[in-house]
């Protein structure tokens, strides 16, 4: 599939994962020149470079000639319709797919100039590195230190119980959920609030320090306050991580990120400065995502 | 009529009265303007009169059929003579079968003395007086009460709530019987038990350590007085359940790790529906490969090492009854396994842990409770298993530990105990219902510890 000036009604590939149509609304006349992004895709200091990336489930295209560059300490939000690949190409950045059978992905996409799909590359590594939460809270059926602790005791970062509890305090610190649960850490995580195991979701992905943090619609499944202290959380957290987030909410990325990413049907339209991007859109299809014409 | 036959035409006569109920609820809708007129379908109407017409009719058959005999039992033994009314029950029931002997032709009347001959004719004719009463009564109600149904059909009769009572109720009997039936079950082995007690002291079987049930049969007769103690063939149940295990939950629980987590689908495909065939070999297949194959094997390699080791072992016996509850415990296994959510899967390889990590640390620990739960099911599955055990283990009550050895467990002793002719009152006979009562007991308890555990798990994740 290399022809240019590809029209949105000759790609009818849909990725696997949704079967919800979401271009009814569209302007019907509007092309998209596949692998070209308007806007600012590129950075002078990435840590994630994403070059002419695809995925494909069995047969299906999902993802079409994506190039970005993910800057180092920033926050990017990917935004889009339902089923337009935010999500399939934020688990390509620590290899989730990897589970999914059907998955394939070409392209280059390098961490810190070293290739993630390379066959040498080890994953365990690189998921150390590349931390994720997920859209639903899953927290382990354990105690709330147990579910805390799961990375470090993976990984090897503490050889003695005081440096496990430090590393567990200062974690549960940085998702501000020390003061809530320090009376009750053996308590079973599953009994707290939703808010609560996503904050601790998000304590459990920063205990191994990584130096990424993907979330993929982190609030979908949260009420509104929850939602409040997890963008507060996410503020806080950009000034030591790169952070790149998913999100369905509009008001979400403007207040939380500094770049925003429109993805329309497997292409990358538009990326740009957040308040850019919600004020005066250069692509027309964001225009009319960002305005709620569609999507 | 036979029975067998006025059922049948019960059940005609049940579907006539649903083809007229259907029929007269259309003919009553269609003036009004169609079917939805009516308060319910026409289907309801039809199967309404059809309940109507059939469960009074056999009720009425189920009770006559469930008094008949002891009524005219009564009649005839009442119409006897003075002096041949049999003063017990045991006496009654003998003369009894006498007389439907003669009736039935088995036994010339002229053998017989006279009044036996004439309450012979008596119990016939009161036979087929009862049957053509019956036969009566029965088509009547059916007729009459489907009639009363049928003509009690209106455009406004909630047809569809009745029914759906009914079939409630029809629903719940079906679960009743079942509960009954154990209920008829365990009374049935405590009453042979309670008389087994009173020959036997209650401590003797429990703590007794010998068994050896062979009594005299006659009083003359000069044998040993029998010993009833239990402990040794709960051993040898206990140690071939172990046995079992010890080979059934290692290959059945990584089988179904393997199976759920890191087979393909094409692999899991082809093994699973193969492993689960296991399960569908008769145990009496799997006791003859014990007893040929494998007994002979382990008692050979047992000879090369310098061990004695019996023909019948413990070992050979358990070892095949452990082969054959793997599919059990595997299958069990998967599908707790499967049960775990993504998400745990997701969230652990996420964090940078390898799948077999991911598999011990999240998935094993959560899925433990039910997996322990498929073993317990598993245990007592392997405690009541008799075929392989008596094809391989032997019949020696040993009280021993060593695999090697013949032992035998409760389930062989229950059928040696109760196969051949057997006097039923005997200490030896009624031993068995003993045995089969402590067995019941201990895989009742293993099962509502089971069912208690998967419970548990089922609200860890709702």
């Amino acid at each position: 599939m290399n022809s240019v000036n590809t029209t949105i009604a000759s790609e009818a590939t849909q990725p696997v994962e949704t079967a919800v149509p979401v271009q009814e609304s569209k302007p019907a006349e509007t092309v998209i020149e596949e692998g070209k992004t308007v806007g600012n895709p590129f950075s002078n200091d990435p840590k994630f470079k994403l070059r002419d990336v695809e995925v494909f489930y069995g047969e299906t295209r999902a993802i079409k000639k994506i190039s970005l560059d993910i800057a180092r300490n920033e926050v990017i939000a990917f935004i889009g319709p339902s089923g337009c690949g935010k999500s399939t190409f934020l688990r390509c950045l620590n290899r989730m797919n990897d589970s999914i059978d059907i998955c394939r992905v070409n392209g280059t996409l390098q961490l810190d100039d070293h290739d993630i799909y390379d066959p040498k590359r080890d994953v365990v590594e690189l998921r150390a590195r590349v931390g994720m939460v997920f859209q639903k809270p899953n927290p382990f059926p354990k105690s709330i230190y147990d579910n805390v602790a799961y990375g470090p005791r993976i990984h090897g970062l503490a050889n003695r119980k005081s440096d496990l509890d430090e590393i567990v305090e200062s974690s549960l610190r940085k998702a501000g959920l020390w003061d809530e649960v320090k009376d009750r850490l053996d308590a079973t995580a599953t009994g707290m609030s939703g808010g609560q195991q996503q904050r601790l979701c998000i304590a459990r992905a920063i205990a191994v320090s990584p130096e990424v943090v993907l979330m993929d619609e982190p609030c979908s499944a949260l009420d509104p306050i929850a939602t409040a202290k997890v963008e507060e959380l996410i503020a806080e957290l950009s000034e030591s991580y790169t952070i790149v987030i998913v999100t369905h909410s509009m008001q979400q990325a403007a207040r939380v990120s500094h770049r925003t990413a429109y993805f329309h049907l497997g292409h990358l339209v538009e990326v740009n400065e957040t308040n850019k991007v919600f004020t005066s859109p250069e692509h027309e299809l964001t225009e009319s995502y960002i305005t709620g014409r569609f999507g | 009529m036979q029975p067998a036959n006025l059922l049948l035409l019960t059940l005609v006569m049940a579907i006539v009265a649903y083809g007229l109920g259907y029929a007269r609820s259309r003919s009553l809708a269609m003036p009004m303007g169609g079917i939805r007129h009516l308060k319910s379908l026409p289907f309801y109407y039809g199967a309404r009169a059809a309940l109507w017409s059939g469960i009074p009719a056999l009720l009425v058959l189920a009770c006559w059929m469930a008094f008949q005999g002891k009524v005219i039992q009564l009649i005839v033994i009442g119409g006897l003579p003075e002096g041949l009314i049999p003063p017990t029950d045991g006496e009654a029931s003998l003369l009894l079968s006498k007389i439907s002997n003669v009736a039935s032709g088995a036994l010339p009347s002229g053998f017989v003395e006279a009044p036996i001959a004439e309450a012979a004719e008596r119990l016939k004719a009161l036979r087929s007086q009862s049957q053509f009463l019956m036969s009566a009564l029965v088509i009547s109600v059916a007729v009459l009460a489907g009639f009363l149904g049928w003509l009690r059909i209106r455009p406004r009769l909630n047809a569809r709530a009745q029914v759906e009572a009914i079939l409630k109720w029809l629903f719940f009997s079906c679960a009743a019987l079942a509960i009954l039936t154990t209920v008829g079950i365990i009374f049935s082995v405590a009453f042979e038990t309670f008389r087994f007690f009173e020959k036997v002291p209650f401590t003797d079987f429990i703590f007794g350590s010998h068994w050896s049930p062979q009594t005299a049969l006659r009083a003359d007769q000069v044998a040993s007085q029998g010993a009833f103690g239990m402990i040794p063939l709960f051993t040898g149940t206990l140690l071939i359940s172990a046995i079992a295990m010890i080979v059934a939950v290692p290959v059945g629980l990584l089988s179904a790790i393997y199976l759920s987590e890191y087979a393909g689908k094409k692999v899991r495909g082809v093994v699973k529906p193969l492993l689960e065939m296991l399960a569908g070999i008769p145990t009496v297949v799997y006791g003859f490969f014990a007893a040929l194959t494998v007994a002979p094997f382990i008692s050979d390699v047992a000879a090369t090492l310098g061990i004695e080791a019996s023909s019948q072992s413990a070992l050979a016996a358990g070892a095949v009854m452990g082969i054959m509850i793997i599919p059990f415990v595997s299958s069990l296994s998967d599908d707790v396994i499967n049960a775990v959510p993504q998400a745990m899967r997701d969230g652990s390889l996420a964090l940078g842990a390898t799948q077999s990590e991911t598999m011990k640390k999240v998935i094993f620990p959560a899925a433990l409770p039910g997996i322990m739960g498929g073993i317990l099911l598993a245990v007592s599955r392997a405690i009541g298993e008799t075929m392989i055990v008596v094809m391989a283990a032997g019949l020696a009550a040993n009280l021993t530990a060593n695999p090697l050895e013949t032992v035998t467990t409760v389930t062989v002793q229950i059928v040696t105990l109760l196969t051949g002719d057997q006097e039923f009152d005997s200490a030896k006979t009624l031993a068995a219902f003993a045995l089969g009562a402590m067995l019941f007991l201990s895989t009742l308890l293993l099962n509502v510890v089971a069912l208690k555990i998967v419970r548990k798990y089922r609200e860890q994740y709702d």
